[in-house]
């Protein structure tokens, strides 16, 4: 376990995220520390793209599926009726499974009167660790298909290991992946935009995380192109805003052409600093 | 033969419900006896993820030999087809007039889904 595990987190995509996941872990890594980057949006990864990791290890999140020998099975429909998902469908005298629904609780197999039933494993995504500007990287992508993401972002996370940092770049929403991707970590930066979208989107945002129970600051994307009804929410709910990024043409650039914002701007890069320190205090007190 | 309709209630004056996997109602006829058997889908209209394939469960165990329905999703085909049951779209009237067209062999079998999912 990291001693810092830092998520980077937001109520809806595209209020720049990865940007602030990407460059905070390359611009720590640059003054030395070691930090990882670590991708939990399992169903759009996208930090590779930016951070060009060179991956070394890659390894399968499997779950188990049941698998019906017809030779035994005698269609009672036992498995059928047991199945909250409705993943069995019993079909005459043989039983069908859709893998998709599946949620792998194994309960079929253990109501199967006949044990026609027994599990077979089901790859459903990949984990890449690797390296990326002195930083550490990990990544899970969800096989094409596959509906199981809490099998691979519980991977993801487990692959961390000792790194002193963790950043993770959490899937956008306020729904059970982007939960299981902040799920006790000590710091959640929320990343928003000053407009009424951007408001709303964060309001659902700081009501997850502050049901799970996290510490959490707020990072204003494109600072001044919106209102400042994002800034008056925060004063009126005593939420810390950690840093406020003006809407800077080489940071968009640079995002456009799949580079790190911090290698155009050394403001940037100071920024991306400054929020690390206001993170770890927030982190310890 | 027999034929399966999804039906909004459970007479042969029922419109045929657009719906497979959310259906009220199944209407078996038997073109041998003329006799219908209508079967309730409570459970499957509240269900959260799969109810087409539970629907095509509970159609498949009234041995059709057609199933007349407004839009059946992937899933739900995918399982009508392993049980060699074919799949006639429609659902511009009655339960009684899908009857009357599938006899004068007006209505074609489809050869695939014609609804995405509720749950992909
Ligand atoms: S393992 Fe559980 S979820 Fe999967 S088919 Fe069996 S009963 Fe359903
Ligand atoms: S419970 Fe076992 S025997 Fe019964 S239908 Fe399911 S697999 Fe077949």
């Amino acid at each position: 376990m990291p001693n810092l595990t830092i998520a980077v987190a937001s109520g809806k995509g595209g209020t720049g995220k990865t940007t602030v996941a990407t460059n905070l872990t390359v611009a720590l890594a640059r003054e030395g520390l070691d930090v990882a980057y670590v991708d939990c949006d399992v169903e759009e990864p996208n930090g590779h793209i930016f951070l060009q990791p060179t991956v070394d290890r890659e390894e399968e999140a499997r779950v188990a599926i049941p698998s019906i020998d017809p030779d035994i099975c005698t269609g009672c429909g036992e498995c059928s009726d047991f199945c909250q998902y409705n993943a069995l469908a019993v079909l005459g005298p043989s039983v069908m499974l859709f893998p998709e629904l599946c949620h792998s609780c194994g309960g079929c197999r253990l109501v199967c009167p006949e044990k026609a039933i027994t599990e077979i494993p089901k790859t459903v995504g990949r984990v890449r660790t690797g390296t990326s500007h002195e930083a550490g990287f990990i990544d899970g992508t969800l096989e094409v298909g596959a509906t199981q993401i809490h099998p691979v972002t519980s991977l993801v996370r487990r692959t961390v290991g000792s790194h002193q940092c963790a950043v993770i770049d959490a899937p956008p929403g306020t729904t059970c992946p982007t939960i299981e991707a902040v799920r006790d970590v000590d710091y959640v930066v929320l990343v928003t935009e000053p407009t009424p979208f951007g408001l709303n989107d964060l309001e659902l945002a700081v009501g997850m995380v502050r049901e799970l129970g996290l510490r959490f600051g707020v990072v204003i994307n494109r600072s001044d192109i919106g209102d400042d009804r994002v800034e008056t929410f925060c004063i009126r709910e005593n939420i810390p805003v950690l840093l406020s990024i003006p809407y800077d043409l080489e940071c968009a650039r640079a995002y456009a052409g799949g580079h790190l914002a911090i290698d155009r701007s050394e403001t940037f890069r100071h920024m991306m600093v400054d929020l690390y320190h206001r993170v770890e205090e927030g982190a310890h007190d | 033969m027999i034929i399966v309709i999804s039906a909004q209630d459970n007479t042969p004056e029922s419109r045929v419900d657009p719906r497979f996997g959310r259906a009220a109602y199944f209407l078996a006829y038997n073109t041998e006896d003329g006799r219908y058997t209508a079967v309730a889908n409570e459970q499957n209209v509240m269900a959260a993820q799969g109810a087409g394939i539970q629907a095509a469960q509970a159609v498949v165990a009234l041995h059709p030999d057609l199933v007349v329905s407004g839009n059946v999703g992937p899933k739900a085909f995918r399982a009508l087809s392993a049980a060699k049951v074919k799949v006639a779209l429609w659902s511009e009237g009655t339960v009684a007039e899908a009857i009357e067209l599938v006899k004068a062999n007006k209505l074609q079998a489809a050869d695939g889904a014609n609804v995405e999912g509720h749950w992909m």
